[in-house]
C-alpha cells in the first residue's frame, strides 16, 4: 500500500497504479484525451498534466507511476496554465466546425475546452488540412479534426486484434489511416467511434441524423447474439437512431459488436405493421378480429396433436413462456420447439447448456479447446475476452477445426470426431494437457451439437471432464456456446419436446405430420411447405412471413419489455424504448388475445401476472435442477465424421440484420475483401 | 515538408535478391528470437538499396511478412523517416542540405542550381530521367558547408558555379569527384593544418 497526498487529501492506493488513477481515487478529476482505462498508456495528449512536489515541471499523470509519499497538486495556477497551454495547442489545428460536427454535444474536446481552455487563440497561421480516409461502411472520417490521441490505433491492435490502423508521417503531418485505406476487417471496428474523443471518427450510418440531447435514451439488452451485451438505445420519436454500449464489466466491458450497434436500421425496414391473410397466393391486409377468427376456426377443426409451434432466435422469455402456456393450456399440445436444426440438447440439468465458466472466468483459464465453434462470429464479445485472456495468460488454445483468423493464435486439429474419441479415451496428447490444466475451458459450439455425432461429443466430453474432476463447484470446464439470445431462456422455460435430446418436432414437421404450424419469430426453418397452414407472428417480413398463410405483426426487442438469459445463464431485462409500428402489438398480448378468442378466457390478466408466473417457474426450475444429479447416458453411438463449421453469415444472421442496409453494406464489403484479398 | 505518399506506379512484386537476403538474415540474427521486428529499419534500407534507391509497397509487404509484423507497422516506419524514398528517384539522387549552417553559407544557391539544371520541383526526375534532387536536413558536414550528397558521396564547399558544373557532369552520366571543392582534405584548414603536425594519420 502506498500513501499519497492529492490536493491535501491523504489516500492509500495499491501498488502499480498511475498518478491519474490515484487522483481519481481521491475524487479529483483529471482531464484527458489519450488515456483510456482499457487501453495501453500512450501519454501523448499532455492534457493530464499535474504538479508534483519536487518536480520542476508538471508531469503527465497518466504515464507516471504513483509511489509512496508523492504529493500531487491539481488545483494550482501552474496546472491551470499548463492545461490552458495544452488546450491551445490542441486547438491550433482543430477546426472550429462544431455546428456541423456529429460529435457536437458529446465531444470531449468541446467539453474540456469549455472547462479548462481559454476563449481565444493566439494562433494566426493556417490550419492543417487532412484528407478524409476510407475506413469502411461504418466509420466516417474527418481527419482534420484528429488530435492524434492514438486511441483508435491502440484499440485496433490490442482489443480488436486487427493491427490495421496506424499513424503515418510525422510531426504535424502525422495522419491516422488504415493500411492503404482499406476498411477495417473487424467485428468490433465501430467501437473506435466511441473511443474517439473528437469528431474525427464518427458513425457513417448516423451521419447528421440527430443531436445527442434530442434523443430519448433507454438502457437495455442486446439480442443479436447470446452474449447479452448491455446497450443504450437512442430513439427520436418512433425511430431507433443509434445503439451505444453500456459498461458491464461482467459481460461486454465497454465494447459492442458492429452488428449490435448497426443492425438497428433494420428495425425501420421490412416491418409488419398490420395483420395479413393470404388469399390465392397474395397477401391482403386484414383486421386483428378477422385473423383471430380464422385461426380460431382452423384450430378448432384440427386435432391438437396436428398443431406445432416454433419459437425464434430473438424471442424474449415472457413471450416464450406465454407461447408455452398457450400451447399447453389453450391448445392442449406439447409440440413446441425452439431449435431450428437437429442439434442435440440435454435439458436435464442447467449446466448442460450454459457457458459454465462465465465470461469473466475466461480470464482465469489456462487452456482452451474449441469444438465446432467459431467464437469470432458466434459471440464476438466473448471472442474479444478470449483474446484479452490470451494476451494476459498466453495460454494454449486449440480448435478442432481450422476456423480462420480468431485474432489470437491457436492450433487446429484435424476436425474429425475420431480426435474427440481419442481425447476422451486418453489416447491423445490433449487428454494429458486437459487433465494437468487447473482451469481448462472446453467450448462446444452449435456446429458440433447439430452434427450427427452431437450427442456423442457432448456426453462423452462431459463424462470425461466429470471423471477428471473438471466439473466441480468452483470451476466447470464444460461450456456450451449458444448462438441466439433466446436459446438459454428457451431451455430454462422448457420450450422443447424431446425424450432423447433430438428435435422430434422438427423431424415430424419435415415428414409433414402437422396441419398447423405456428412460427413465433422463427425465420430459419429449412422445410418445404406442402399443405400446412402456417401462422407467422413476428416483426419483420422475412423468410417466415413469406411462407405464411396468416401474418400477425409483433414487436421487436426495442418495442417491448422482456427478459433474456445470456449464454452464461444471466437473466437480464430489456426495456421498451419505442413502440411497435402501425397495428402491431406486443407479442405476449397477441397470444393472450388469441387465447381469449379461442377459449373465451385470457391466459393472464396483465403483464405483471405473466411476469410473476414466469419468474416463479424459473425459480422452481432452478431449485429443482440445482441438486439433481445428472444421469449417465449410455447408448452413445460413435460415428466417424468430419465436423463442419456452419459458416455463420455474420452480418445476415437474423431478421433485423437481414433488413438492415448497413449490414448489407458491411457484408458486401467483406465479400469484396474476401474476393480481392489483402494482396490486391 | 509534407506527408510523403507512395508512388502511384508500383511494381507488382518484390523479393530480396541473394545478397540482400543474406544481409537481411544477418541483421535479423542480431536480435533475440521473437524480437525480429527490430530489424525493420535495416531491412527497409536494404530493400531501398536493392530497388534503385526507393521502396515500393510490394517491398513493405515483403518485409512485413519476412518479419511477421502487420503491414501498417512497416508502412508507418517507412513514412516516418525521410531517408526512405517512397517513389522512384534518379540514378543520381541529389540531396541538398539546407539546415542552418549550410543555409547561412548559401545552400539556397545550390537549390537554385538544381532547379535550373534538373527539375523545377524537388523529387521530380530530370528530362533525361537520370537525376532527381531534394532538400534535406543536416547531413552532418557543417564544417564544409554548403554541401550536398549525390548517392553515397559528399560534395562539399560548393557555390552555385561549382554546383552547376557538377550537375552538368552528373546529367551526362559521369560521376564527379567527391569531397571538398576548395581543395581541402577532409575538414582541414584550407592552407594546410596548423596543429597536430607530428601525427601522420590525424
Amino acid at each position: 500500500m502506498f500513501r499519497l497526498k492529492v490536493n491535501n487529501i491523504d489516500i492509500e492506493i495499491d501498488e502499480g497504479l498511475t498518478v491519474l488513477q490515484a487522483c481519481e481515487k481521491a475524487g479529483v478529476e483529471i482531464p484527458r484525451f489519450c488515456y483510456h482505462e482499457k487501453l495501453s498508456i500512450a501519454g501523448n495528449c499532455r492534457m493530464c498534466l499535474v504538479e508534483m512536489e519536487k518536480s520542476p515541471k508538471p508531469i503527465a499523470s497518466c504515464a507516471m507511476p504513483a509511489i509512496d509519499g508523492m504529493v500531487i497538486k491539481t488545483n494550482t495556477p501552474l496546472v491551470e496554465k499548463a492545461r490552458k497551454g495544452v488546450m491551445e495547442f490542441l486547438l491550433a489545428n482543430h477546426p472550429l466546425d462544431c455546428p456541423v460536427c456529429d460529435q457536437g454535444g458529446e465531444c470531449d474536446l468541446q467539453d474540456q475546452s469549455m472547462f479548462y481552455g481559454v476563449d481565444k487563440s493566439r494562433y494566426k497561421e493556417n490550419k492543417r488540412a487532412v484528407s478524409e480516409k476510407n475506413m469502411g461502411p461504418l466509420i466516417k472520417t474527418q481527419m482534420t479534426r484528429c488530435i492524434h490521441c492514438t486511441r483508435c490505433i491502440r484499440f485496433a491492435t490490442e482489443i480488436a486484434g486487427v493491427p490495421e490502423l496506424g499513424a503515418i508521417g510525422r510531426g504535424e503531418d502525422m495522419q491516422i489511416t488504415t493500411y492503404l485505406e482499406k476498411s477495417m476487417q473487424s467485428e468490433l471496428s465501430a467501437n473506435v467511434i466511441d473511443l474517439c474523443p473528437v469528431g474525427a471518427l464518427t458513425s457513417k450510418p448516423y451521419v447528421f441524423e440527430a443531436r445527442p440531447w434530442e434523443l430519448k435514451k433507454t438502457e437495455t439488452i442486446d439480442v443479436m447474439d447470446a452474449v447479452g451485451s448491455n446497450i443504450r438505445v437512442d430513439t427520436y420519436g418512433w425511430e431507433v437512431k443509434r445503439i451505444l454500449p453500456r459498461i458491464n464489466e461482467d459481460i461486454n466491458e465497454e465494447w459492442i459488436s458492429d452488428k449490435t450497434r448497426y443492425a438497428c436500421d433494420g428495425l425501420l425496414k421490412q416491418r409488419l405493421d398490420t395483420p395479413y391473410i393470404k388469399y390465392a397466393g397474395k397477401f391482403e391486409k386484414a383486421s386483428w378480429k378477422e385473423v383471430f377468427n380464422i385461426i380460431n376456426v382452423k384450430i378448432k377443426s384440427t386435432n391438437s396433436s396436428k398443431i406445432c409451434g416454433f419459437t425464434g432466435d430473438l424471442t424474449n422469455m415472457e413471450t416464450l413462456y406465454m407461447f408455452k402456456e398457450f400451447f399447453n393450456k389453450t391448445l392442449n399440445s406439447k409440440n413446441i420447439e425452439f431449435r431450428n436444426n437437429h442439434s442435440y440438447i440435454n435439458p436435464e440439468n442447467r449446466e448442460n447448456y450454459i457457458f459454465n465458466s462465465s465470461i469473466n472466468g475466461i480470464e482465469e483459464s489456462d487452456f482452451i479447446l474449441l469444438i465446432g465453434s467459431n467464437p469470432r462470429y458466434e459471440a464476438t464479445i466473448l471472442n474479444a475476452r478470449i483474446r484479452k485472456s490470451y494476451l494476459k495468460n498466453r495460454m494454449k488454445i486449440f480448435s478442432l477445426n481450422d476456423i480462420g483468423d480468431l485474432t489470437y493464435p491457436y492450433e487446429n486439429l484435424d476436425g474429425r470426431t475420431n480426435t474427440i474419441k481419442a481425447i476422451v479415451e486418453n489416447q491423445h496428447d490433449l487428454s494429458k494437457i486437459i487433465k494437468s490444466s487447473k482451469k481448462p475451458l472446453i467450448i462446444i459450439g452449435q456446429s458440433a451439437l447439430s452434427s450427427k455425432s452431437g450427442k456423442y461429443i457432448f456426453e462423452s466430453i462431459k463424462s470425461f471432464l466429470k471423471q477428471n474432476e473438471k466439473i466441480s463447484m468452483d470451476w466447470s470446464s464444460l461450456n456450451i456456446m449458444s448462438e441466439h439470445s433466446s436459446t438459454v431462456g428457451s431451455l430454462d422455460l422448457g420450450v422443447f419436446n424431446t425424450i432423447d435430446g433430438s428435435n422430434e418436432t422438427l423431424k415430424n414437421l419435415e415428414d409433414h405430420k402437422y396441419e398447423i404450424v405456428y412460427l413465433l419469430g422463427q425465420d430459419s426453418l429449412k422445410f418445404k411447405k406442402e399443405n400446412e397452414f402456417i401462422i407467422y407472428q413476428g416483426s419483420h417480413g422475412d423468410k417466415g412471413a413469406e411462407i405464411a398463410d396468416i401474418i400477425l405483426p409483433g414487436s421487436s426487442y426495442t418495442e417491448q419489455d422482456g427478459y433474456y438469459t445470456n449464454l452464461e445463464g444471466k437473466l437480464q431485462k430489456a426495456y421498451k424504448a419505442t413502440y411497435p409500428p402501425g397495428e402491431a402489438k406486443e407479442d405476449w398480448q397477441i397470444l393472450n388475445e388469441l387465447a381469449d378468442t379461442i377459449n373465451h378466457r385470457k391466459l393472464f390478466k396483465d403483464k405483471d401476472e405473466l411476469l410473476s408466473s414466469m419468474l416463479n417457474y424459473l425459480k422452481l426450475f432452478k431449485e429443482n435442477t440445482s441438486n439433481k444429479k445428472s444421469s449417465n447416458v449410455n447408448d452413445l453411438n460413435f460415428i466417424s465424421e468430419d465436423i463442419e463449421i456452419n459458416n455463420t453469415d455474420y452480418y445476415y444472421s437474423n431478421v433485423i440484420a437481414r433488413s438492415s442496409k448497413t449490414m448489407l453494406n458491411c457484408r458486401n464489403e467483406k465479400l469484396n475483401f474476401l474476393k480481392t484479398g489483402t494482396e490486391s | 515538408m509534407s506527408l510523403r505518399r507512395p508512388s502511384k506506379e508500383q511494381p507488382e512484386h518484390f523479393e530480396f535478391n541473394l545478397i540482400s537476403l543474406e544481409a537481411a538474415k544477418k541483421i535479423v540474427a542480431n536480435y533475440p528470437k521473437g524480437k525480429q521486428q527490430s530489424a525493420v529499419m535495416s531491412l527497409l534500407y536494404i530493400a531501398q538499396r536493392q530497388n534503385d534507391n526507393w521502396i515500393p509497397l510490394a517491398a513493405m509487404k515483403y518485409i512485413a511478412k519476412f518479419l511477421d509484423m502487420p503491414y501498417i507497422k512497416v508502412y508507418e516506419v517507412a513514412t516516418f523517416y525521410t531517408m526512405y524514398n517512397l517513389s522512384p528517384v534518379g540514378n543520381f539522387f541529389i540531396q541538398v542540405c539546407t539546415t542552418t549552417p549550410c543555409m547561412i553559407r548559401g545552400a539556397y544557391d545550390l537549390v537554385e542550381a538544381c532547379k535550373e539544371k534538373i527539375s523545377k520541383n524537388e523529387n521530380e526526375l530530370s528530362k533525361n530521367k537520370k537525376c532527381s534532387w531534394t532538400e534535406v536536413e543536416c547531413l552532418g558536414a557543417c564544417v564544409n558547408a554548403p554541401m550536398m550528397q549525390i548517392n553515397d558521396d559528399y560534395y562539399e564547399d560548393l557555390d552555385k558555379e561549382k554546383t552547376l558544373k557538377i550537375l552538368d557532369k552528373v546529367l551526362s552520366g559521369e560521376k564527379p569527384k567527391p569531397g571538398s571543392y576548395r581543395g581541402r582534405v577532409n575538414n582541414e584548414p584550407e592552407n594546410n593544418r596548423k596543429t597536430l603536425m607530428d601525427l601522420k594519420n590525424a
